[in-house]
């Protein structure tokens, strides 16, 4: 049996209310933003906070929820986002020094827009599957950017979560997978440009519904299962709005994916979006729950889980900060001016 | 900070690796190479405990240049649980309830960056328990 270890979100404490905050500054009309998002507030890093800073918190919860597992342990660590700090030179070798498991460890970043942490996610799982490494150390997590005024500026949030794979100690086995990639340009970020560009409702009907649906239903098929079999099922959550109705489409009822519907209040955390829903999902999952997960990245590709939980997971949901006390802990509001001056949206002379 | 220190540093400053003396037990952070104390030359590396309390802080708000965006903020000197001091910035935290004796727990973060095209410097600093 392979499958997830344990896992861990790192939700961040700063928050701002879009719809208030942000709508207010751009003069759009934010009633009819909240309606059309289902995006109540989001969560901001801190200025001395960012992916990799994350990803260590992440994994350092994860290590611990598996029961102070030995860092060396881990045969590779891969971490997905599309806010890695440096365009060159790895994130995962600074998470993996500062979690100690290096140097007998392959690293490798990922990047897919949205989905990069569920691809790091599912090429863990092929490794341990193949018996290629013991356990192997998943994260999907982004500080992701919104350029001022831009549709993007109200949903683009801060998050990620980290996976350990492996045979032994499973919590949740994996029963299958599925992915589902064409070539979509619905969103993209050139080469040196600050802030992405995106399709407008091009990101809708082709690239996310027709992926997310497309990869769900090929699970469906492959596992031969249906949604009443599913005690829980997480979708990437662009805004509140896009995982409800995609869920409505594919048959599954909000009581299946209130645990894991993150977006409304954290916002749109990127490649930790579906990873960290799924983190939530764990926190609560019993033994036998199955789980049904999709991610979705621009460009654009979806990858599909049945997760099956174990025994096991009773034991390790104490271990660690649970993914929703964590969001619900004390979060701290920004105004727009603080947080774009955090969001390094303020423009700064030079330093001579 | 120049990357060949930071380099150097980076199991005291990522994975807070100090020094044990084997003789007296007295932990050494950053480590030594003599002990202080009863002057023996064997460390063992141990790991600092991750939380503690503010036996005392201050406000900095006029900073150096590299900090300068983030005044006013905290730096206190934390006993950490197992009983030794290091000196850090506390974030996270509204400052007028800040106060001596607050628990703190050890984070990661990004300290400063060796301007906007060099390399990023990451470290420990502490938000409240
Ligand atoms: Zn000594």
């Amino acid at each position: 049996m392979s499958g997830l270890v344990p896992c861990q979100a790192c939700p961040l404490p700063l928050r701002i209310y879009p719809s208030e905050e942000i709508a207010k500054i751009w003069g759009a009309d934010a009633e009819s933003f909240k309606r059309g998002l289902l995006l109540r507030e989001k969560s901001v890093p801190a200025p001395d906070q960012d992916l990799i800073t994350m990803s260590v918190e992440a994994a350092r919860h994860a290590l611990k929820r598996a029961g102070g597992l030995d860092p060396k342990e881990l045969g590779a660590i891969y971490i997905g986002a599309e806010s890695h700090p440096y365009a060159v030179k790895p994130s995962g070798t600074v998470v993996a020094e500062a979690i100690g498991a290096t140097p007998d460890i392959h690293c490798a970043d990922y990047e897919f827009a949205c989905k990069a942490g569920s691809e790091a996610m599912f090429v863990t799982l092929g490794l341990v599957q193949a018996d290629y490494v013991k356990y192997a150390l998943a994260i999907g997590g982004d500080t992701s950017q919104g350029a001022p005024g831009d549709a993007l500026e109200y949903s683009t949030a801060a998050g990620a979560a980290a996976f350990i794979m492996g045979r032994e100690h499973v919590v949740a086995e994996i029963e299958h997978t599925h992915s589902y990639t064409t070539d979509t340009p619905d969103f993209w970020r050139r080469d040196l440009q600050h802030y992405p560009q995106h399709g407008g409702r091009f990101t809708g009907e082709p690239a996310y519904f027709k992926h997310v649906t497309s990869c769900a239903r090929a699970l469906f098929e492959k596992s031969s299962t249906k949604p009443g079999d599913f005690k829980y099922a997480v979708f990437h959550q662009p805004n509140g709005k896009f995982p409800q109705r995609v869920s409505r489409m594919l048959g599954f009822t909000q009581k299946q994916i209130d645990q894991g519907w993150l977006a409304p209040t954290l916002g749109n955390t990127y490649s930790g979006s579906s990873p960290m829903g799924l983190s939530a999902i764990l926190d609560v999952a019993r033994p036998g729950d199955r789980i049904f997960m999709v991610s979705y990245g621009s460009g654009a590709g979806s990858d599909g889980f049945i997760w099956k939980v174990t025994e096991r997971i009773v034991e390790v949901q104490n271990l660690a900060p649970q993914t929703r006390q964590q969001l619900e802990h004390k979060p701290r509001y920004l105004d727009y001016g603080t947080y774009a001056k955090f969001r390094r949206k303020i423009r700064k002379a030079e330093k001579v | 900070m120049i990357t060949a220190r930071y380099w150097r540093e980076m199991p005291q400053r990522y994975r807070y690796e100090a020094g044990k003396c084997v003789k007296c037990g007295y932990v050494a952070f950053p480590p030594r190479l003599i002990c202080p104390v009863c002057k023996a030359r064997e460390f063992q590396t141990v790991t600092l405990a991750n939380t503690g309390k503010i036996e005392t802080f201050t406000v900095i708000r006029v900073a150096p240049s590299d900090f300068e965006d983030e005044v006013p903020y905290a730096m206190a000197v934390i006993k950490l649980d197992d009983g030794v001091q290091v000196t850090a910035q506390v974030v996270d935290v509204d400052l007028d309830e800040l106060k001596i004796g607050d628990r703190v727990r050890i984070e990661f973060r990004r300290i400063s960056q060796d301007g906007e095209a060099g390399v990023i410097f990451y470290g420990y600093k502490f938000v409240p328990a």
